[in-house]
């Protein structure tokens, strides 16, 4: 594989899609991009080049006089106040942050938004009492497409903004993504309808979710801690929101639903608003709006009051308790 | 009078820049400049309360759980709730875990590598520097990532993901532990202490964090072949311990409860002595900040950005006690709770680049050791987390220690939505702007007085300096 370089830029996030990137096991980050031939031009939380150094290596992206395979930006482009960029000026530069990703993704073989503030704007654009601070996505501005850059933007090699979406995304995303790339295995074919690699997006949260038997029974925890499904009152989006945090995990064992909180669908555009407490789920006549995608209503309905006086005793006790009250029975004659 | 203006300062989370005032070669004054801007306190406005515990963790991705627990307390301080043990100790794990993963992220990726520079070949320490902490493909590297990686399995177990936990509640956990998984937590924590006791001290953690005094360390670097004497030899040759001093007045809000009081006490230390914490003492000072309105107590503050401003320089708030500047981080912590020798190293020289990095190594000996205890304490079948109603109209306070020290969230609640929600981070007290009487803020007078060659760029010292500071950006103006 021919290497390829990376410049690495932050703008309007928190810096934890970097941190959780140093997550990466199996191997370690640093073997892992090498292992996918890319080589770090520069990264603000990992390159010596400061200062005076570190302005050189963009001017030279910026200007043509260094190849740039992959712009990676994690955190959204701030255009406020007013369209000015003066809500984050990089640092040494005096110009706005949005005017340098700007002219860098003119230069870029593949651009990719890291994160789903870069992404689609994420938290950093929740609604504001007083002045926005306008921040806004690469490619998209929430659901919709355009956002710094248009609409018809394509990157040197002809993809659009690859939206690694997530808050944070998970390590594996990113790399698997470089890998990709680097392979050449990723092409528009690859991305769905909002750019995100498929590899990820095509799988819900729900997908190997281990609270699937209390789910199945409509079993439902009612407060933190508790043990059971928490799709009916806690605010899960996990049979609707797309990504594979249940099957890939994240830090060895974990998920969202994992620890014990409610899937807020971060992956996706406009999950920093959901329009009610995030983990409430709103309803109407006691039944819950958000349904799983591909599910009538009806049907719902129906398998959910049939489920629910299904539910075995030992589900229905242990699902509002905060460690298993009815452990499975044992059998004295054997598995038949 | 020369101005020199030094960014993008990397290896500090988030984006920093510094302008210097030199003359014959020395800093003559210094202005610190956090040049992003979110509006996190403005967007809390309106919501429901519960909805901070999403929204503030993503203030930062390196102190997320941080903000989380801050956020939690406050709203803990609202409800009336007291944490159940299963709980109290969830959080100090959970807290511990990225307090640690944070001190050993901060020492080998942005803070070691700067001894790794081409500027100070020659010096006796060099090639071995050079080999372990060159940033990147340095042999460290390679040793600290994994074990990192493996350390934060205490996240995927004990809070679903890092960083933007959602597990830590008002009243405890939402992640009950089984059996099984205690015994994972401490499988883990011992790989940890393995890791420390192998790279990090080439010793015991209970020998490290039990050094009490300078002839105590001076006894013990000698054939220590760890990274922490590594530091130590270089640092005594640049003379780091009499480098980077600011007020040396520290401040810290207390860390991890226990059962009675905190594992390292809360208070002031001023004057060469200690003081009770007194919260009602601290407001924020607008004067040079991009943001509209009066000195106030966070539990009142405003936060409305006002771009022109005249006279302001950076995004970030003046946090002033009783008046005064205050430093906060492990030192402050260290200092507050009274280990002798960092004691001893801060009488001698005053705060410095050296007392900063050793105070925070420090913790990493004396906090593993009671999170092992605190695993050892988990009652699986005991309750993890306690529930009831927030009112819908009253303010509460949490104040907490992340990594690079004290934290501080100030709620207000009227009709059962925000009406208020101010933060105060440890970095915007560490690198807070003049105030209005002009004084300036702690990494500000840390800064004057250094070299600052020309043919450097930036000045290998400011850089230590700065980075010595633990800065975390995106926390300070938020």
């Amino acid at each position: 594989m021919p290497e390829l370089n990376l410049l690495w830029l932050q703008s309007g996030g928190c810096g934890g899609c970097t941190l959780s990137l140093l997550n990466a096991e199996q191997p370690a980050l640093m073997d892992r991009l090498a292992d996918a031939s890319i080589r770090l031009l520069w990264h603000p939380s990992l390159s010596e080049a400061s200062g005076n150094e570190a302005l050189e290596i963009l001017r030279a992206c910026a200007e043509g006089r260094q190849r740039l395979d992959i712009l990676c930006l994690e955190g959204s482009v701030m255009t406020g106040p007013s369209g000015t960029g003066r809500f984050h000026m990089l640092a040494g530069t005096g110009r706005p942050m949005m005017a340098w990703v700007e002219e860098l993704a003119a230069k870029a073989a593949h651009v990719l938004a890291v994160g789903t503030c870069a992404a689609y704007g994420g938290i950093t654009s929740a609604g504001i009492t007083g002045p926005s601070v306008g921040a806004t996505g690469l490619q998209f501005h929430g659901e919709h497409p355009g956002g710094l850059l248009p609409a018809s933007f394509r990157a040197g090699a002809g993809l659009p903004v690859v939206n690694v979406a997530g808050c944070p995304t998970h390590p594996g995303w990113v790399l698997d993504t470089l890998l990709a790339l680097s392979m050449r295995r990723l092409t528009e074919d690859d991305l769905d309808a909002l750019h995100r690699p498929r590899f990820y997006a095509d799988h819900l949260v729900h997908h190997g979710c281990p609270r699937n038997e209390f789910y199945e029974f409509k079993a439902s925890a009612e407060k933190a801690s508790d043990l059971g499904c928490m799709m009916e009152n806690m605010g899960c989006k996990g049979t609707q929101a797309h990504a594979d945090c249940n099957t890939r995990l994240w830090n060895g064992s974990g998920s969202c639903l994992r620890g014990g909180y409610a899937c807020i669908s971060c992956t996706e555009p406009r999950f920093e608003e959901p329009g009610h407490p995030f983990t409430e789920t709103p309803k109407v006549a006691g039944i819950p709006i958000g349904l799983p995608s591909d599910m009538p209503k009806a049907w719902f309905v129906a398998l959910a009051a049939l489920s629910k006086s299904a539910t075995p005793k030992r589900v229905r006790e242990n699902a509002t308790s905060d460690h298993v009250v009815v452990t499975p029975a044992v059998k004295k004659t054997g598995l038949k | 009078m020369t101005t020199r203006l030094v960014g993008p300062f990397n290896r500090v989370e988030g984006d920093l820049e510094v302008r210097l005032e030199t003359e014959g070669g020395q800093v003559k004054a210094a202005y610190v400049n956090s040049p992003l801007y979110r509006g996190f306190e403005p967007m809390l406005s309106g919501k429901a309360p519960g909805d901070a515990l999403v929204i503030v963790p993503r203030i930062c991705g390196i102190c997320s759980v941080a903000q989380s627990a801050a956020s939690a307390s406050a709203l803990r301080a609202l409800s009336g709730l007291a944490l159940p043990d299963n709980g109290r100790l969830a959080h100090n794990l959970v807290s511990a875990c990225e307090n640690l993963a944070d001190h050993l992220s901060h020492f080998y990726l942005f803070f070691m590598p700067d001894f790794a520079r081409d500027g100070y070949t020659g010096r006796p320490w060099f090639e071995r520097v050079a080999k372990r902490f060159k940033a990147s493909s340095g042999s460290a590297t390679a040793d600290v990532l994994p074990a990192r990686a493996e350390f934060m399995h205490l996240m995927g177990l004990m809070a679903g993901k890092w960083p933007h936990t959602l597990s830590l509640q008002p009243g405890g956990t939402a992640r009950p532990l089984e059996q099984a998984e205690c015994l994972q937590l401490t499988a883990l924590l011992r790989a940890f202490r393995r890791f420390l006791e192998r790279h990090v001290f080439d010793d015991s953690l209970e020998s490290v964090g039990g050094l009490a005094s300078l002839s105590d360390l001076a006894a013990w670097r000698q054939n220590r072949h760890g990274d922490l004497a590594l530091f130590l030899e270089a640092a005594e040759d640049l003379g780091l311990d009499r480098i980077g001093r600011a007020t040396d007045v520290f401040l810290s809000y207390g860390a991890y409860e226990e059962a009675h009081g905190h594992l390292f006490a809360s208070g002031l230390w001023r004057a060469a002595q200690g003081h009770p914490l007194e919260p009602d003492a601290i407001v924020e000072d607008l004067s040079h900040a991009w943001l509209a309105g009066d000195t106030s107590s966070p539990a009142q503050g405003q936060t409305l950005p006002l771009a022109d401003k005249p006279e302001a320089y950076t995004w970030c708030k003046a946090p002033r006690y009783n008046g005064g500047v205050a430093e906060t981080g492990a030192l402050a912590r260290q200092m507050v709770a009274g280990h002798p020798l960092i004691r001893e190293l801060v009488k001698t020289h005053g705060g410095s680049v050296t007392a900063r990095v050793l105070a925070r190594l420090l913790e990493l000996a004396l906090v593993l050791p009671r999170m092992e205890a605190w695993a050892r304490q988990l009652e699986p079948k005991a309750p993890w987390c306690h529930h009831g109603d927030l009112p819908d109209d009253a303010s509460g306070t949490g104040l907490v220690e992340a990594a690079r020290g004290s934290l501080g969230h100030w709620l207000t609640v009227k009709h059962g939505r925000i009406a208020n929600y101010q933060i105060i981070a440890p970095t915007t007290w560490n690198f807070s702007p003049r105030d209005e009487q002009g004084t300036p803020g702690a990494l500000e007078q840390a800064l004057a007085g250094l070299p600052a060659p020309e043919a450097e760029e930036p000045p290998l010292l400011v850089q230590h300096v700065v980075r010595s500071f633990d800065p975390c950006m995106v926390c300070t103006v938020h």
